[in-house]
């Protein structure tokens, strides 16, 4: 152990001076940079436990902290009611996350391993209409649920749930990829022993592919937490019915903000804890997706 | 199906008009039936309704809404005039009925030949049974894409075509059509492309806007990303995993979060400005979203802030799967590392990501988030429905959602498609895996 140790020191003594120099500054330089990156992640959880109230404060950090803006988002239900929004967010989350799972591992099985005629055709299309700002027909799509009465009372979550997953199978591409890897001689096997392609989908794919199915799954049960654009245009005023990101945005309306901003700071933790470590755990996923897709 | 016209005999005919006909001949009952019972259902719905919302469609309605004396309560009351909106997206899902009836026309001449074909070869036609068999099997793609895309033509094709069609109507809160509204053609194009009047130059300075965002904003974070990527690789640097882990930790935490305390931190009063007058360094406060060049600037130093690390995520294992020979061989021919960057790294990147910065480009130009949840679009010349930071996107929804021009927000919607194909045409013409798809293989 102590030899290795001395192994090494006279591998760095080995090196000239300037050289040496030059990794401390690379070092020093990233680690400058890492900084800069974590400020605002810093001062979010700074503000989150400072005492004194208001949205500005008139040093960087807080001269007294406390528990009370996390306290104030369970027990203050006079504005905002915190747990409602987390449980709205929940309902929805994990009925997305199902269905769009469902229907983004089928596309991107069906377009992986699958030859048929309509196939190139069928990508075709979903690229042109991923072309198309996606907000077109969000737009599009709260008119149609005003006209069906939808975006009032519980129907809303219904609206939310089929504006989450409805077009999931658009988004077909990393799972795709993972699918692409998978050799092809596997597949051949089993039908030249008389496996049906349900069956060889059924035993020999779908164990291969757990990992993709889990990120799929995480990936869209974060969906609603990390959306902010589609569930405000859908909620509209309804309280009732906000997501946390809709819930927190108003916390900073011009009204609210005073009351609240340390409060936001709060929630803002509260939720990045869970979607961090989501991201965290699937994060490989995002790497070997991508170099996947490309080999597609 | 033209085969099947051709050589089909006069039941393949008549399955075109008769839908099943040719099924329930060959004994296939079940089959038959359910084509017959569909056109049955198609039929009924165009006689019941379909003809009549077609036939409004073509004037999105007449009737105003009007004021009746109601002579016996004495009061005016209302009665309900023509509602152009209900009538467009009724039109709308009545013609999306009708092509899907056509193409049920087409499965069942289809079927019927197929039918036909093997009543012919075994002297009977596959059972019902082996139909659904079949799909599990040799038409399994059919049974797994059919949900999904379902509900890709109800949610985004169908409200898409709902929304692109008011580009060319005059539903706008102007001349209050809001209610009755007409087509008009493309009188909205024009009046938006037009370099001069109030909309076009607000249009076009948008767009000139849009375009250097998406350019500064993907190149920025792809090379600084990749650099950042290569900066960790380096040998030379000591716990790789933990500097890696710092950058994406900025990327686990959601976007509207950062981007919202972001935006909290750049005001005149919030915190950056503190610490800076804190410390010294400034006396008045930085205009960060308030002077038009410092708020476009802030925005992509934003939006580096947020993508970098993204970027870094994804190119690390790029980086490492490049070819460790093709280093070798440059290091024994004596090139420096400025030269292995150029000649071999960042072709290679090229390469391989092409496909990334096609979708990072569209990505930023509909980057509605960083623009809305930071600078809001401001700062906004008096008079003028957009900002100087605000993007197509950003526009379209202060143009819908708040102003209520959805004629003019629908061709801006349009336009934005349209920039969207044509840069990335022109990426996929020019590029490297368009021209030499094998290159580095």
């Amino acid at each position: 152990m102590s030899k290795q140790i001395k192994a090494k020191k006279s591998a760095w003594q080995k090196k000239p001076l300037h050289k040496r120099i030059g990794i401390i500054l690379a070092h020093v330089v990233l680690a400058l940079f890492a900084f800069l990156w974590l400020i605002p992640i810093f001062w979010v959880i700074l503000t989150s436990f400072r005492a004194t109230k208001g949205s500005y404060s008139s040093t960087f950090i807080p001269t007294a902290f406390s528990l009370d803006n996390y306290i104030k988002l369970f027990t203050d239900f006079s504005v905002f009611n915190f747990p409602q929004m987390l449980l709205n967010t929940l309902i929805v989350a994990a009925a997305t996350c199902v269905l769009s799972t469902f229907f983004v591992i089928s596309v991107a099985y069906t377009l992986s391993r699958l030859r048929f005629k309509s196939r190139k055709p069928l990508m075709n299309v979903a690229m042109i209409i991923n072309l198309f700002p996606g907000f077109m027909s969000m737009i599009a799509n709260y008119y149609i649920f005003k006209m069906l009465g939808w975006t009032n009372g519980p129907l809303l979550r219904l609206a939310m749930i089929a504006v989450y997953s409805g077009g999931a199978g658009l988004g077909y591409h990393i799972a795709k990829g993972f699918f692409d890897t998978i050799p092809i001689a596997l597949d051949e096997a089993a039908m030249l022993d008389g496996c049906t392609k349900w069956n060889v989908l059924k035993k020999i794919i779908m164990p291969l592919s757990k990992p993709i199915i889990v990120f799929t799954l995480l990936n869209s049960f974060a969906g609603p937490f990390k959306d902010f654009m589609l569930a405000k245009i859908l909620c509209g005023p309804n309280k009732d019915y906000f997501t946390v990101a809709v819930g927190m945005y108003q916390m900073l309306e011009r009204e609210y903000i005073d009351q609240w901003f340390c409060s936001f700071a709060a929630a803002a933790v509260i939720i990045s804890i869970p979607v961090a470590s989501l991201f965290l755990t699937t994060q490989k996923y995002y790497s070997i997706g991508f170099s996947g897709s490309v080999k597609g | 199906m033209l085969t099947a016209l051709r050589k089909g005999s006069l039941w393949v005919w008549l399955s075109a008009l008769i839908w099943g006909l040719g099924n329930l001949i060959r004994r296939q009952f079940v089959k038959g039936t359910l084509f017959l019972a569909a056109e049955a259902g198609v039929v009924l719905f165009t006689i019941q309704s379909g003809l009549y919302n077609l036939d409004k469609l073509t004037t999105l309605g007449t009737v105003a809404q009007q004021k009746v004396w109601n002579d016996e309560k004495s009061i005016f009351e209302y009665v309900d005039g023509d509602r152009s909106l209900n009538i467009l997206l009724y039109g709308i899902i009545t013609v999306a009925i009708v092509v899907f009836g056509l193409l049920l026309l087409r499965a069942s001449v289809k079927s019927a030949y197929s039918a036909e074909q093997s009543w012919k070869k075994y002297g009977r036609a596959p059972t019902f049974e082996q139909d659904i068999k079949a799909l599990l099997d040799e038409r399994l793609q059919f049974s797994l894409l059919s949900l999904p895309i379902l509900g890709v033509i109800a949610f985004i094709l169908l409200p898409l075509i709902f929304m692109s069609s008011m580009a060319f109507t005059n539903y706008s809160v102007l001349d209050s059509k809001l209610v009755l509204f007409d087509w008009v053609g493309f009188k909205n194009f024009a009046r938006t492309l037009s370099m001069n009047g109030s909309l076009g130059s607000t249009f076009w300075s948008v767009l000139g806007w849009t375009l250097v965002w998406a350019l500064a904003a993907t190149f920025s974070n792809y090379i600084l990303g990749m650099l950042l990527a290569l900066f960790i690789n380096w040998k030379e640097i000591r716990l790789k995993k933990f500097w890696r882990f710092t950058f994406v930790l900025t990327v686990a935490v959601p976007h509207f979060v950062t981007l919202l305390i972001m935006r909290q931190m750049l005001q005149p009063n919030g915190a950056i400005n503190v610490l800076l007058q804190n410390m010294g360094w400034i006396k008045e406060p930085l205009p960060f979203f308030t002077d038009t060049m410092w708020a476009r600037i802030t925005v992509i130093l934003i939006n580096i802030w947020v993508g970098v690390p993204y970027t870094l995520l994804q190119t690390t294992g790029i980086l490492q799967s490049i070819p460790q020979e093709l280093y070798e061989s440059a290091r024994v021919d004596g090139a420096n590392p400025f030269v292995t960057f150029f000649k071999i790294t960042l072709p290679y990147m090229l390469f391989v990501t092409t496909p990334y910065l096609i979708t990072s480009f569209t990505g930023n130009i509909n980057n509605f988030n960083v623009i809305y949840l930071t600078s809001t679009g401001l700062p906004r010349a008096v008079g003028s429905t957009a900002g100087d930071t605000d993007l197509l996107i950003t526009w379209l929804y202060k143009l819908t959602i708040d102003n209520q021009y959805y004629d003019v927000g629908a061709v801006i919607g349009i336009m934005t498609f349209i920039t969207l194909s044509i840069a990335s045409l022109l990426t996929f013409r020019f590029s490297g895996s368009y021209r030499n798809e094998e290159g580095f293989r």
